[in-house]
């Protein structure tokens, strides 16, 4: 056992998420000692709220990245199931069955991306872009480019609390779960990697190449209507252009934590780390008072200094 | 003795679980063809990179023209006058010949701007130098075959005036007759004093061209000799470190009884393959040989429904089957070991466990939740069946050797316990010693009574192994021989394109 802890030590340190778990663990250290207010119940809860949508996303769009892909267009799905969540709540259907038609909404328009990019082969890249597009517009349509009231408790899920706890971090952690035990545990999150490391092996194998792949895109969109229905519910309105830029934030957390652009490596628990990270930085800054502008730019620095990081390590241990 | 151009002392270089090489000497002579040979894993290739500037030794020392040197660069030593030649050629397919050639270093007029003519001009006589004079230096890379390919590398490195030249592997992937020229080539630079470094596994190319071979053993110098005075069987026993009198033998069927595990009927691809007939027993090896690009490969994947689903019939075990993508083969008991095993074999960032169990996972009806302890169970038991190094089944296979992952890939299909397995180029590219291992695996398979389809394209391994060898030549079978008495002579005739087809 004497043996062994050193050599778990140096695993776990080996690992690429380790980097940034440090320097969420620094952040969150320095900023409790800077700041009475960091450790509050209050300011916990809110900074998880606030990246509940992005984590939530970001777990899809990990999956998607380790198959090699890429979903450019999850911030303006995000934002068409939230305006659909309004429409179909205007027409007094039950909660339970609105949530259901928009996370069905969600299935189908990301296995329209999957379809597209195995079936008729066009790279994730134009797929998602046109998507991204389409949806956005397709919002501003339904709404005539004006905010709609949701009048619905299906609001509960993003607005409501469970105790001290709003209830949209109880769903992210429940996904959070969910995602880290597909990933790791079960038979399609393995041949996502498969998919991701070789995916002619992986035909050869027997892996269904094309399923995995529209798989990870229908799980995505599905998330996106999750995300969207909680940002929907925490405001009580949907707005067209709610989730704009969000693909950004959800791309960065991705590669934060440790997943590779190239495919075949990551992990969920990376993933989440990294959407963490993100929002203790714009924590930082609301709680420091200093320029919001200034975060911007600081969250630039520190994507590429991650992935400078473990660039470096990479390159050492390959020499 | 000529003077000595480099000498290379106690090098070690380590890798993450790995000694690669341990306390490693080379010395090679001015104007020497020298070979380096060893079993895969052996620590050529690394060694070869450490001479080129691509990797840095974790001791040792490097004697250049008799100074210590160092490349933290393969620029480096690109400049001190040692050029690399990779296995996997580094030319830019979409640049011209004149442009690979000058990359890096592109001429300069007098205006400061590039000087095509007299790049192209100077392009011209290094081709020429090589007996390519015919060939334009404006022709882009991606329209020249291998071979080609190969002597605009060597081009180059003529071009860079280098004093040592290594290549890994140059023969790997060409011809006889472009190897032959390859080897006049080598013998002009020889003549010109440049010193020739390369790895080869093929013993008949390194005793008709190599002045001195050094042998490697598990990253570890062996000795040097004198290419005149010692044979291919003191080399291949100092490679292995055990004596190899005899090749493997295996007893032959003649007859076979009962209906065939597989059995194919008219299977044509246009195209690919036409009219294609065989019937494969239990216990029976079938060989399947030819040229490369006689369509062997494209028929298996075809059959186990990877690509090109054929016209024809496919019966196992007399019943008809509708094969529509590999999981259905699977299913039905047939198994794919593909050649090449980077490139459609191995997992590069997955574990050991993960690559093997792969396919077993696939096989199981409604598998969601993976049973870890069965797994591991499973892979374990495997991993010392098949005596596969490995730390442990948590390593990443890219760190495995290649005769160890392609043991791994071996392990992934007897999983999942096949009735049919096809071995496409089972023994490429590993070593004598893994290459006897995975016979007797053959041999212990057939004895259970799993049929075998064995594509090689070694001779003498189809007629080793195979009860009965099939001839493949253009897509077409062209000709069944039996497998106790065919010679490679009878083997290579039928081979050849454009000849009459002996039997149906």
């Amino acid at each position: 056992m004497d043996q062994k802890n050193p050599g778990i030590l140096k695993k776990l340190l080996a690992r690429r998420e380790a980097s940034v778990l440090i320097a969420l663990i620094v952040l969150c250290v320095a900023l409790s000692l800077m700041s009475p207010y960091f450790l509050k119940q209050r300011n916990i809860f809110s900074v998880l709220r606030q990246i509940s949508a992005i984590a939530i996303m970001a777990v899809g769009q990990a999956l998607i990245i380790i198959t090699g892909g890429i979903d450019l267009s999850v911030g303006s799905m995000l934002g068409l199931m939230g305006v659909l969540t309004a429409v179909f709540s205007t027409w007094h259907l039950p909660p339970v069955l609105v949530f259901l038609i928009v996370i069905f909404c969600g299935i189908l328009m990301g296995s329209i991306n999957g379809l597209l990019v195995t079936k008729v082969n066009i790279t994730p890249f134009i797929v998602t872009i046109g998507m991204m597009n389409i949806a956005r517009g397709l919002s501003l349509l339904i709404t005539g480019g004006m905010p709609i009231h949701i009048d619905s408790s299906i609001n509960f899920l993003g607005g409501g609390y469970l105790g001290p706890i709003p209830f949209s971090v109880i769903i992210m952690a429940l996904i959070a779960v969910l995602g880290i035990l597909f990933a790791s545990r079960t038979l399609p999150g393995r041949n996502v990697y498969a998919v991701g490391n070789n995916d002619r092996a992986a035909e050869l194998s027997g892996v269904r190449v094309h399923r995995v792949k529209i798989m990870v895109y229908a799980i995505t969109g599905a998330l996106c209507a999750l995300a969207g229905i909680i940002i929907g519910g925490t405001l009580n309105s949907a707005d067209p252009n709610s989730g704009k830029g969000y693909e950004m934030d959800v791309i960065a957390a991705v590669i934060l934590g440790g997943t590779s652009l190239s495919g075949g490596e990551g992990t969920i628990q990376g993933v989440l780390i990294g959407a963490a990270l993100m929002g203790v930085l714009r924590n930082a800054f609301v709680l420091l008072g200093i320029s919001a502008y200034l975060q911007i730019v600081t969250i630039g620095v520190v994507i590429i200094g991650a992935v400078a990081i473990d660039s470096f390590k990479t390159m050492q241990s390959s020499r | 003795m000529s003077e000595t151009v480099i000498e290379l002392k106690g090098i070690k270089k380590e890798f993450p679980g790995v000694l690669a090489l341990d306390k490693v000497q080379l010395k090679v002579g001015k104007g020497e063809v020298h070979a380096l040979v060893g079993e895969n894993g052996a620590g050529k290739s690394t060694l070869m990179n450490i001479l080129s500037g691509t990797y840095q030794p974790n001791e040792g020392e490097i004697l250049y023209k008799g100074a210590s040197v160092r490349f933290p660069e393969p620029r480096d030593a690109q400049d001190a006058g040692i050029a690399m030649i990779h296995q996997e050629l580094s030319l830019s397919p979409s640049l011209s010949i004149y442009e690979n050639i000058f990359v890096g270093r592109l001429l300069k007029n007098r205006f400061g701007l590039t000087d095509i003519a007299a790049m192209i001009r100077d392009s011209s006589v290094f081709l020429e130098e090589l007996g390519m004079g015919t060939l334009d230096p404006k022709t882009l890379i991606s329209d020249l075959s291998v071979s080609q390919q190969q002597l605009v590398e060597i081009a180059k490195a003529v071009s860079l005036n280098s004093d040592i030249i290594i290549m890994d592997e140059p023969t790997s992937s060409l011809t006889r007759k472009e190897s032959l020229y390859l080897f006049k080539i080598i013998e002009g630079l020889k003549a010109k004093g440049v010193s020739v470094l390369f790895i080869s596994h093929r013993m008949d190319e390194i005793f008709s061209i190599s002045d001195k071979i050094t042998v490697l053993r598990d990253g570890r110098y062996i000795d040097t000799l004198d290419t005149g005075i010692t044979n291919e069987k003191e080399i291949v026993s100092l490679m292995v470190g055990r004596s190899l009198d005899k090749q493997f033998h295996r007893e032959k069927k003649k007859e076979f009884s009962g209906n065939p595990l597989l059995e194919v009927k008219d299977l044509s691809v246009p195209g690919l393959f036409e009219n294609v007939n065989f019937k494969l027993y239990s216990g029976m090896i079938l060989g399947l040989t030819g040229l490369v690009g006689a369509g062997r490969s494209e028929l298996v994947q075809s059959i186990f429904g990877a690509d090109n689903l054929p016209d024809g019939e496919i019966l196992i075990q007399g019943d008809p089957a509708q094969i529509k993508n590999v999981k259905d083969s699977v299913g039905l008991g047939l198994g794919l070991i593909p050649e090449g095993r980077k490139t459609q074999g191995i997992f590069r960032e997955m574990s050991v466990r993960e690559n093997i169990s792969m396919t077993v996972l696939q096989k199981e009806p409604g598998q969601f939740l993976i049973d870890r302890a069965r797994e591991s169970e499973d892979v374990e038991e495997y991993i010392r069946k098949l005596r596969i190094k490995t730390p442990g089944p948590e390593q990443k296979i890219k760190f495995l050797s290649g005769g160890n992952q392609q043991k791994a890939i071996l392990a992934r299909w007897l999983l999942s316990s096949p009735r049919i397995l096809i071995l496409d180029e089972p023994t490429h590219g590993i070593d004598v010693g893994a290459k006897a291992e995975i016979y007797q695996l053959m041999e212990d398979l057939t004895r259970e009574g799993i049929g075998i389809l064995l594509i090689s394209s070694e001779l003498p391994e189809i007629i080793t192994m195979s009860d009965e060898i099939l001839v493949m030549s253009e897509g077409r079978i062209n000709g069944s021989l039996p497998g106790d008495s065919a010679s490679q002579d009878e083997i290579m005739q039928l081979s050849i394109p454009g000849k009459e087809r002996s039997k149906a």
